[in-house]
């Protein structure tokens, strides 16, 4: 289990470096690795769009879709020719980030717990696709689409299904007819409506899922396929003849793999593999894992219904129902089974300030391992107990770069959950119980371990959401963020070092927030 | 309300060099995309070889005879059952042998299909030979009341280079047929 977990966090690293480099090129709003299923989405879209196209002038027929294939491919090519070849390069371009989706899925541990219904869900989008794909290949009838039609047919053969064997379809040029392109024109259609129905389910416990890329990589990825469409045409081989194998064929490797790698092993062996990756991608939730933190609790008399936690919630994990008691209300619930523990929801709620005077400072969604009445008392004894200027409190995320080892007399570290689980009145908090600066870190954006814990961070500090910093109490020069995946803590211990000598360069009072004193103090 | 500090703390701006590493980026993946979408060629036979194909689906014979049913069997039976002879559903497993140039290619026994053993049977071989002049000689049992072979082809064929031969079996063209 221990070289499982060292191989995963391994392809993690790597791949935290790699996204950290393309954040660089192309920012993380636009980096392709930290979208690879907003792409799979685009690049499916793309398909479907030309498929509309080259279904309309499409003649079924055994003779008539060929030929009108290659009507289009060439005599058509600026219009015809472009959408095949884009159709043809948009789906393979859509095996290729599917793929890499999985693979970052997989390393990045997102595939049990919380996350499982979306993990097993994706698993027949995958079969779905390369249903899709290769009935496409079918369509055309070339001796690429013979080669795969009969291949295929030889595969299924091997399953005891069919009463006479569908190879016995593929025999000789008389025992196709018209009909059968018919059914291969729905199959192509059918296959991915499927393939959409599967998609919903695999989204159905995300919130806000990540559908569409940001306007640069869409525009920049259609640019590519275009520039490759008119630099490569996809182009058919010859007609399909049942009479003579074809020999040597330029083969779809995205897709067609599968038959090489038949006649590799054999139909049975094929089945093994597939089968078998199948099955391992089911059975991987099940497999033994760390156990999740106590879920958000909700605290019905400190909820008022504001709907702040239900709007944040990365995985529709809370629910606003009718309050029991007050008419008109609402209250909120926690789905127990779709809670990812990550404290995003408690960030969010109204009730977290840590400005209430109350002594036992009870939020209307909380966290049982790290309360925000916790947290207020363990920042208030850290603040208290530094011996140097200038005070520094870091706010650090457990899923990000450790900020545990920044610690020192000046500098106070309080090491949360996701940094969406501060609530942003603690800035302010710090600031006017003592602090000189304040420092926020958390995984990049893009990068979070619960989707949006970096995001609303930034915004609720932005005062772009609610509950948002109050700015005017807030100094920009004594908050500072620094956004650092766990690879990059000499990036974090920098950016800590260069806040610490801008606040050296601040006068003692110079734009200070006033003081504040709550009256009664766990420390006190 | 916009605080500063944080609010350009993400803003990506488009350098001069982001533009080209975004461009190499592109390229590249334009190539990956673009090159296993017909790369590399697949060689599925060689140039030389041509292709017999071994596929029928034939329903053995019964395997035992029909009989007539008495007056007595019939009287017991529902009037609407009462056919006058008796078959029994099973099937015989069909034998197949082929060879080439008087080598034997294949054998194989192939049991029906179904529960109750009356399906057809079933088989899909294929076999790639040295393009040329063969012999190929097909036998096959379908009738474990008969020894030996009761359906027997034999013919002399030249065969092009990625050219497909079917062996079949068809009762209404006289048995096993070879579709070129």
């Amino acid at each position: 289990m221990s070289t499982f977990i060292a191989f995963r966090e391994g392809g993690q690293s790597v791949l935290k470096r790699i996204e950290a480099f393309f954040d660089a090129l192309f920012g993380s709003a636009g980096n392709p690795w930290r979208h690879l299923g907003a792409l799979g989405f685009y690049f499916a879209w793309l398909a479907m769009v030309t498929g509309i196209y080259l279904f309309i002038v499409l003649d079924t027929g055994i003779e008539d879709v060929y030929t009108s294939i290659e009507y289009y491919t060439h005599q058509q090519w600026w219009l015809g020719g472009i959408m095949r070849s884009i159709h043809r390069y948009s789906a393979d371009a859509l095996v290729a980030v599917m793929l890499l989706h999985l693979a970052r899925e997989f390393f990045y541990g997102r595939y049990h717990g919380f996350r499982w219904f979306s993990w097993i869900t994706g698993v027949p989008v995958i079969w779905l696709v390369y249903a899709s794909g290769i009935g496409g290949y079918w369509l055309v009838w070339d001796k690429l689409g013979q080669f795969s039609a009969i291949a295929s047919a030889e595969w299924f053969d091997w399953l005891p299904i069919f009463s006479d064997p569908a190879t016995r379809n593929f025999l000789t040029p008389e025992s196709l007819n018209d009909r059968f392109f018919s059914l291969l024109v729905f199959l192509h259609i059918g296959i991915p409506l499927l393939l959409m129905l599967a998609l919903w389910a695999h989204l159905l416990r995300v919130s806000r899922p990540d559908v569409f890329p940001s306007r640069a990589l869409g525009w920049g990825s259609l640019a590519m396929l275009l520039a490759l469409a008119l630099v490569k045409p996809t182009v058919s081989h010859g007609r399909a003849d049942l009479a003579v194998v074809p020999t040597a064929l330029d083969l779809d490797w995205y897709y067609l793999f599968i038959h090489p790698l038949m006649n590799l092993t054999s139909p049975a062996g094929l089945w093994v593999i597939a089968g078998g990756f199948t099955l391992l991608l089911l059975v991987l939730p099940l497999l033994p894992h760390r156990k999740q933190e106590p879920i958000a609790v909700v605290n019905p008399p400190n909820c008022n219904g504001c709907r702040r936690c239900f709007e944040d919630c990365p995985f529709t994990a809370v629910v606003m129902e009718p309050h029991p008691d007050k008419p008109g209300h609402e209250l909120a619930r926690v789905i127990p089974d779709l809670c990812a523990s990550c404290g995003i929801c408690a960030g969010a709620c109204p009730s977290s300030t840590p400005f209430r005077s109350v002594e036992e400072l009870v939020t209307g969604i909380d966290m049982p391992r790290q309360p925000v009445s916790a947290l207020r008392g363990e920042m208030e004894r850290k603040i208290a107990a530094l011996a140097a200027a200038p005070k520094i409190v870091v706010f650090g995320c457990e899923c990000a770069a450790d900020a545990r080892g920044l610690e020192r007399a000046d500098t106070a570290v309080m090491n949360l959950m996701c940094s969406g689980l501060l609530p942003p009145s603690f800035v302010e908090y710090a600031l006017r119980g003592g602090a000189d600066g304040v420092l926020v870190t958390g995984c990049r954006e893009g990068s979070c371990a619960y989707r949006f814990g970096t995001q609303w961070t930034e915004q609720r500090l932005r005062g772009a959401r609610e509950p948002h910093l109050r700015a005017a109490n807030v100094p920009p020069e004594r908050l500072r963020l620094a956004w650092a995946d766990p690879h990059e803590g000499g990036g974090l211990e920098v950016a800590l070092t260069e806040f610490r000598k801008h606040l050296q360069t601040l006068g003692a009072d110079e734009k200070r927030p006033r003081a504040y004193t709550r009256r009664i103090a766990h420390y006190g | 309300m916009d605080n500063a500090a944080v609010s350009h703390a993400h803003a990506f701006k488009f350098t001069p060099a982001s533009i080209v590493g975004q461009a190499l980026f592109y390229g590249l993946f334009a190539i990956i995309v673009g090159y296993f979408s017909t790369g590399p060629r697949y060689q599925h036979l060689a140039p030389d070889l041509a292709l017999i194909k071994l596929s029928f689906s034939h329903h053995g014979q019964p395997v035992t005879e029909c009989r007539k049913r008495t007056a007595e069997e019939l009287a017991k039976l529902a009037p609407n059952m009462r056919a006058p002879m008796a078959c029994p559903r099973e099937r015989s497993p069909v034998t197949v042998q082929v060879e080439l140039d008087g080598k034997p290619l294949h054998r194989s026994v192939t049991a029906p299909s179904g529960l109750s053993k009356d399906g057809t049977s079933t088989t899909y071989q294929r076999f790639e030979v040295p393009a040329g002049e063969h012999t190929l000689a097909v036998k096959m049992n379908d009738s474990i009341r008969v020894e030996g072979f009761n359906y027997v082809k034999e013919e002399k064929l030249t065969l092009k280079p990625a050219q497909i031969v079917v062996i079949d079996f068809a009762a209404d063209k006289g048995g096993i047929f070879f579709a070129q």
